[in-house]
C-alpha cells in the first residue's frame, strides 16, 4: 500500500537560495530511497523576484506540483512575501520561518539552516542529509554549511 | 569528443533523480547524437548545457532557424540531429521545418521544442501541438524525466525510420521537474554518415515538392498505424464510469485528481491513433479529454465523433495542476482564483541596462524595446520601454513608428535591443534600416551586457566564446553596423559614460541621420564567471597545429 506524500514547498526571493535548498532536499529524500519529484520554475528567479519551490516525496508521487491546501511543510525563507502560500498549507501545515534558527552568523547560510529545521520532521537518517549537503556545495563550503545545517536542526527553536 | 565535465551518477537501483531537460540530453549521449543545436529560451537552455556538460557535441546557433537548418544538414548526411528551442523558437524556425518534412531525411532529425503554459518566461502560451499538425510530422510528449529520456530516443527511431522531422514537445513542468529515470541505453544504433545523392527529394522545387508532399502524406498514414498498434501509449485500467484521454504533463495530474479512473495516456499525440482513442472511449461511461493549452485532443476527438465532455474556455489559460482537474472533472464554471501576491522580478542593483534606460527616460524617449532582462525596463520605477513583441522586433517596429508618426513624435522613436537578441534576428532589421531610412532618421541603441542574462547567461556570437566556453571568434555589432553604411557607430560605456551617452543621443535624435549606439558593460552576475572564462582560455594549452611548431632538434 502506498504511504501518503508529503508535501514541501520552499519559497523565496532570487538570489536567497531556494533552488539550492531544494536541491539538496531533494538529494537527501532521492538518497533515503523514496519516490521524488522537485518542481520549479527557473528563468526569472535570478532578478530578485518571487521562488518557490515543490518538493514531493512518498512511495509514489504522480503530479511534480503541489495541490491547493496540501502543503505540509512550508519553507519560508523570506516570510514577508509568504502570504500567497500560507493559503495553500494543509490545516496541520507547518511553517517554517528564519525566526526559528537562532545564532546564524552567516546570513546566507539561512537556506541550510532552515533544511536542518525540516530536517526534524522528516524520515531521513543525519548521515544522509550530510551526504546531500556535501553533495550540494563545493569542498570548502562544506564545514559552514554543515555547521549551519546543525544549528537549525539542533537548535531549540520554536516552530509556527 | 571533449572530456565530459560532468558524469551522471546512478544509484546502486541504477537510477538517477534528473530534469526532462537533463534526461533528453542523457538519451542524446546514448543515442550518439552527431551535434545538438540550438538557442537559449526558458525552459528548453539546459538540454544542450548538460549534453555538453556530459561529453556530447553541442553549440549555439545565432537563431532557431540557423540551428533547425545546421541540423538538417546533419541529417541529410545521415547524422543525428537534436535542435532545441522554446516554442516562440519554433516559429523562426518554422520555414526549415515544414519543408523538410516534405523533404524527408537521411539521418535524425528531432526537434525538442519546449513550451511554456502560464508563461512564466515568455511573450505568449502557444501550443506547439498545433505545428505538428501544420506541418505534418510526429509529436512524442512525455510526462517526466523518464519518458523524456525513452520518447528522445523513440523520437530518433521513428524520424530514421521513417526519414521524417519528428518534434518531442515538453512544457515547463517536464522540462524543470525532476523526477526519477532508470538509464538503459537501449535506442537504436545511429547510422553512418554519408552523402547520398537524391536531387528530387533534397531540392524542393515545385516539381519535386508536389510527390514529397503526397510521399509525407503517405509515410504519416503508416506512422499512424504504427502508433495504433506500436506506440507508446499506456492504458491505467480503472473504473469504467470515468475514461480520462490525456498526454504529457496533464497526465500526472489526472492521475493524482481521479486515482479511480481509467486513464488512457497518448505519448505520440501526431498523428493521433484515432481507433485506440475510439475504442478506448466506448468502454468508459464518461470520456473527458485533459489536457493543458490549447483544446486541441478535445477538438480532435469531437471532429472525429468520439463522444468526449466539452472543456470549458477557461482552461485553455495558465498551467493545470491538480486542483484544476479536480474541478474540470466535478464539472461547471472553474472557481476564478485571485493571483497570489508574488515579488516580480527587476533589474538587478548594479544592471548597466539601469543606467541605459535612466537616459532613455530623462529624454522621454518612446523605446521599441526587445526580449531579455532589459525589457523588465518597461517595469516599475523606470517604465521607460514601450513595446515588445518578439524577438528582433525593436528595429523594425522603431522604424514603422519613425515613418507614422508626427515629426516632433517621430524624433523621440528609439529601438532598443540586446547583444544576443541583435544577432539572432536583429541584423536585419538594422539593414532594412540602412535600406529604407524613416525621413527623421534613427536611432538603435545595442545594450550589450557581453551574455544571453536573461536564459541564464549562456554564450553566443557575439562573445568570443563557444557554448563550453572555450574560445570562438567574435562577431562585433558595431562592424557589422559601419559595414551596412550607419554613419554614426558609437560604442560608450552606459554606466561610466552616461553623461556623454545622453549627450550624443540628444543629438542623433535632433538629427536625421542613422545612428546605432552600443551600451557596452558586462551583465553584473556574468562578470565573475566571464573572468574565469576568459583565465581558463589563456592557460589552457595551445591547440597544436600549423602555428605551433615542436622545437626542433638541432
Amino acid at each position: 500500500m502506498d504511504t501518503p506524500v508529503i508535501n514541501i514547498k520552499i519559497a523565496g526571493l532570487g538570489g536567497m537560495g531556494v533552488l539550492s535548498a531544494s536541491t539538496i532536499l531533494a538529494e537527501a529524500i532521492f538518497l533515503a530511497g523514496y519516490d521524488v519529484k522537485k518542481a520549479e520554475i527557473h528563468g526569472m528567479s535570478q532578478r530578485g523576484g518571487s521562488v518557490a519551490s515543490d518538493i514531493r516525496f512518498g512511495t509514489r508521487v504522480l503530479s511534480p506540483m503541489i495541490p491547493l491546501g496540501e502543503v505540509d511543510y512550508l519553507v519560508a525563507i523570506a516570510p514577508e512575501w509568504a502570504d500567497a502560500h500560507r493559503a495553500e498549507l494543509r490545516p496541520a501545515g507547518r511553517m517554517l520561518v528564519p525566526g526559528d534558527v537562532d545564532g546564524l552568523e552567516n546570513p546566507r547560510a539561512l537556506n541550510v539552516a532552515l533544511l536542518g529545521v525540516l530536517s526534524r520532521f522528516l524520515p531521513i537518517p543525519e548521515a544522509i542529509w550530510h551526504k546531500a549537503l556535501e553533495s550540494g556545495f563545493p569542498a570548502k563550503l562544506h564545514a559552514s554549511n554543515l555547521a549551519a545545517f546543525q544549528l537549525g536542526r539542533d537548535g531549540s527553536g520554536k516552530t509556527h | 569528443m571533449t572530456q565530459p565535465k560532468r558524469t551522471i551518477a546512478l544509484n546502486a537501483q541504477g537510477v538517477a533523480l534528473l530534469s526532462g531537460d537533463e534526461a533528453i540530453a542523457l538519451a542524446a549521449l546514448h543515442c550518439g547524437v552527431t551535434l545538438g543545436t540550438g538557442y537559449p529560451g526558458t525552459p528548453s537552455t539546459e538540454i544542450l548545457e548538460t549534453f555538453s556538460d556530459l561529453g556530447g557535441k553541442a553549440q549555439w546557433a545565432p537563431n532557431e532557424k540557423v540551428a533547425a537548418e545546421v541540423a538538417l544538414g546533419v541529417a541529410f548526411a545521415s547524422g543525428r540531429a537534436l535542435v532545441t528551442m522554446k516554442h516562440v523558437g519554433l516559429n523562426v524556425a518554422a520555414d526549415v521545418l515544414f519543408t523538410s518534412a516534405y523533404s524527408g531525411v537521411s539521418g535524425g532529425y528531432v526537434l525538442a521544442c519546449a513550451d511554456d503554459p502560464g508563461m512564466a518566461s515568455s511573450q505568449n502560451e502557444q501550443d506547439t501541438r498545433r505545428y505538428a499538425v501544420a506541418a505534418g510530422v510526429p509529436m512524442l510528449e512525455p510526462s517526466n524525466s523518464q519518458e523524456a529520456y525513452d520518447f528522445a530516443g523513440l523520437a530518433f527511431a521513428i524520424s530514421e525510420r521513417w526519414q521524417i522531422p519528428v518534434i518531442l514537445r515538453i512544457t515547463t513542468r517536464v522540462c524543470h521537474s525532476h523526477t526519477i529515470v532508470k538509464p538503459h541505453g537501449k535506442f537504436t544504433a545511429p547510422p553512418t554518415p554519408c552523402f547520398v545523392n537524391n536531387i528530387p527529394e533534397r531540392v524542393m522545387v515545385p516539381a519535386h515538392a508536389r510527390p514529397a508532399h503526397r510521399r509525407l502524406r503517405k509515410k504519416l498514414a503508416e506512422i499512424k498505424a504504427w502508433n495504433e498498434s506500436e506506440g507508446p501509449h499506456r492504458i491505467i485500467a480503472g473504473s469504467d464510469d470515468l475514461g480520462i484521454i490525456t498526454s504529457g504533463i496533464a497526465t500526472m495530474h489526472a492521475l493524482e485528481a481521479a486515482p479511480g479512473a481509467s486513464v488512457l495516456q497518448l505519448g505520440m499525440t501526431h498523428p493521433l491513433p484515432m481507433d485506440l482513442i475510439r475504442s478506448f472511449a466506448s468502454r468508459v461511461k464518461r470520456c473527458v479529454a485533459i489536457e493543458e493549452g490549447d483544446p486541441c485532443l478535445n477538438d480532435a476527438l469531437r471532429a472525429a465523433g468520439v463522444r468526449v465532455e466539452p472543456r470549458l474556455e477557461s482552461y485553455r489559460f495558465g498551467e493545470l495542476n491538480v486542483t484544476r482537474v479536480r474541478h474540470l472533472l466535478a464539472g461547471g464554471e472553474e472557481p476564478q482564483t485571485v493571483p497570489p501576491r508574488m515579488k516580480p522580478p527587476q533589474l538587478c542593483e548594479g544592471c548597466p541596462h539601469r543606467s541605459t534606460f535612466s537616459v532613455l527616460k530623462e529624454l522621454d524617449c518612446i523605446v521599441a524595446g526587445d526580449i531579455g532582462c532589459y525589457t523588465l525596463a518597461a517595469m516599475p520605477p523606470l517604465q521607460a520601454l514601450n513595446t515588445q513583441i518578439c524577438m528582433g522586433a525593436s528595429i523594425g517596429m522603431g522604424l514603422g513608428m519613425r515613418h507614422t508618426l508626427p515629426e516632433d513624435q517621430a524624433r523621440r522613436v528609439v529601438s532598443v535591443i540586446g547583444d544576443s537578441t541583435f544577432l539572432h534576428s536583429g541584423v536585419t532589421g538594422l539593414i532594412e534600416m540602412a535600406y529604407n531610412p524613416p525621413a527623421t532618421g534613427h536611432v538603435v541603441v545595442i545594450v550589450d551586457n557581453s551574455t544571453t542574462a536573461m536564459t541564464g547567461l549562456q554564450e553566443h556570437p557575439g562573445t568570443g566564446r563557444k557554448l563550453d566556453h572555450s574560445r570562438a571568434s567574435k562577431v562585433a555589432p558595431e562592424e557589422i553596423a559601419r559595414a551596412l553604411g550607419i554613419p554614426n557607430v558609437q560604442v560608450f560605456n552606459p554606466v561610466k559614460e552616461a553623461a556623454r551617452f545622453k549627450q550624443e543621443l540628444q543629438s542623433a535624435l535632433a538629427s536625421s541621420a542613422l545612428s546605432v549606439f552600443i551600451a557596452r558593460q558586462s551583465c553584473i552576475l556574468a562578470f565573475g564567471k566571464i573572468k574565469a572564462y576568459e583565465k581558463a582560455i589563456a592557460e589552457a594549452p595551445p591547440a597544436c597545429d600549423d602555428t605551433c611548431a615542436q622545437p626542433v632538434a638541432e
